[in-house]
């Protein structure tokens, strides 16, 4: 196995209500990675800042969700060719 | 004349920029901006003249943003403003206060802490002499949790520093950051038996008078105080007020003897104003006597409460004060708190207040 094959490509949803926060950034990317981890890791070398808006230390920030082709995910959740990566805010707030 | 200011308003969902004339009633409201975030307090970096905004998303988190163009478009950063990743690390839950002090900028936190940017607030650092405090695992939170909201830089020593924190009281550092002393003696704290401790006071709002550096005034849970000695010792100047609860506190950019103060109704009472009558109270010679004025003001059925960080005053003469309240109502006065106009009526609950002159 390659090392690009390794690292799966998937396509990572984001809310607008994120990518209002890093003006440019579009609402679907691609990204690279074995885990959702590694997926945001890789957001992060073409967006900086977007890690700490997802993760609040080593884990996901309480009031987010994240779902692997449509399944709900945790960060350590493997990610395969071409799957589709949503992070979804939760119904909170008020 | 003229004179243009812009006010900074924190609120509930979002920070709003108003721009006006201080002695007319219309300005230009410009909002919601940071996308709607609970923005806890905004500043003027004197630095770099870029507007400041901290608070924390239900969703994304804490962060410190940061518009050079009077809010018309922002950037964001929490880089470094964290406890760690280790599991008994505290998780940051949001920003309290933004505090300029001597070319660096301040951020007091919850849970209780303080950081500090060099670099106009893109990258925060800890300084960990706070938290490092022995009396740090007795800290206990009061009724809006465990913040760091007042940051009272000295005015010529860079190495000294007063930080207030609910419900812990106030401390005072001399070297920087590294070590810190509670300054609290002669404040009461009578939601605990006993006579005062040594730290465990509610301090409400800290602010420091015009003179030098050793003069600061307190609202408190109990009472409203004022220390010639740099908060060694305070003495209680609560006589004459309808009440010693309140929030906010706000000192004149020139005159060390006038405060200003909102008192509220009591800490069981609902917090409002008293008896529905709203009113801010000052002093002209260091709290010995007080002066109420509510002129401009409703004088009945007002049950509105004003928040620690929710009153400000810009630097003209005479000095302009201004003050917001948890339903949505912003308030000025263009001569000194005599009287006062109602320059907004449906805002969200505003959190916090800051003035700026744009021109005269």
């Amino acid at each position: 196995m390659t090392a690009e094959t390794d690292r799966p490509t998937v396509t990572v949803v984001l809310p607008r209500s994120l990518t209002a926060l890093f003006p440019g950034t579009p609402l679907r990317c691609a990204a690279r990675g074995r885990t959702v981890t590694d997926v945001i890791d890789d957001l992060e070398l073409r967006v900086p800042g977007l890690r700490d808006r997802l993760c609040d230390g080593t884990a996901l920030r309480r009031h987010l969700n994240i779902f692997v082709a449509g399944q709900q995910a945790a960060l350590s959740t493997a990610v395969q060719e071409e799957q589709v990566v949503h992070v979804i805010p939760a119904v909170s707030g008020g | 004349m003229a004179e243009r200011c812009a006010l900074l308003i924190g609120t509930r969902k979002g920070a709003f920029v108003l721009e006006g004339d201080r002695h007319e009633s219309t300005w230009d409201v410009r909002g919601p901006l940071c996308e709607g975030w609970p923005i806890h307090d905004m500043i003027v970096d004197p630095a770099t003249g870029a507007i400041l905004a901290a608070g924390g998303s239900p969703w994304y988190g804490a962060s410190v943003w940061r518009s050079h163009d009077l809010g018309a478009s922002w950037t964001q950063s929490s880089e470094g403003l964290t406890y760690g990743d280790a599991e008994s690390a505290p998780r940051l839950e949001t920003i309290w206060s933004l505090t300029p002090a001597h070319g660096a900028l301040y951020a007091g936190v919850e849970p209780a802490g303080l950081f500090r940017s060099d670099d106009g607030g893109a990258i925060w650092r800890h300084v960990e002499g706070l938290t490092n405090h022995p009396t740090r695992p007795q800290w206990q939170p009061g009724n809006g949790g465990l913040c760091l909201h007042s940051i009272v830089p000295h005015p010529t020593d860079n190495e000294r520093m007063w930080v207030g924190i609910s419900a812990v009281g106030t401390f005072e550092t001399r070297d920087g950051g590294s070590t810190w002393e509670t300054r609290n003696a002669g404040v009461r704290a009578d939601f605990v038996p006993g006579p005062p401790p040594e730290f465990g006071q509610c301090v409400h709002k800290l602010v420091m008078a015009a003179d030098g550096g050793e003069h600061l005034y307190q609202q408190n849970h109990c009472g409203v105080y004022r220390s010639t000695d740099g908060g060694r010792q305070w003495d209680e100047i609560t006589a004459g007020l309808p009440s010693q609860f309140g929030f906010p506190m706000t000192a004149h950019p020139r005159d060390p003897q006038t405060v200003w103060t909102i008192p509220l109704n009591g800490d069981d009472k609902g917090r409002y104003v008293p008896d529905g009558s709203a009113a801010v109270w000052r002093t002209h010679d260091g709290g010995h006597n007080w002066i109420r004025a509510g002129d401009g003001l409703p004088r009945r059925d007002a049950y509105v409460g004003v928040l620690r960080e929710a009153m400000a005053v810009d630097r003209l003469d005479p000095v302009g004060v201004y003050f917001g309240t948890s339903t949505g109502q912003l308030y000025g006065s263009d001569d000194e708190g005599r009287s006062w106009r109602l320059i907004a009526d449906q805002l969200p609950s505003i959190w916090s207040v800051e003035a700026m002159v744009l021109d005269r």
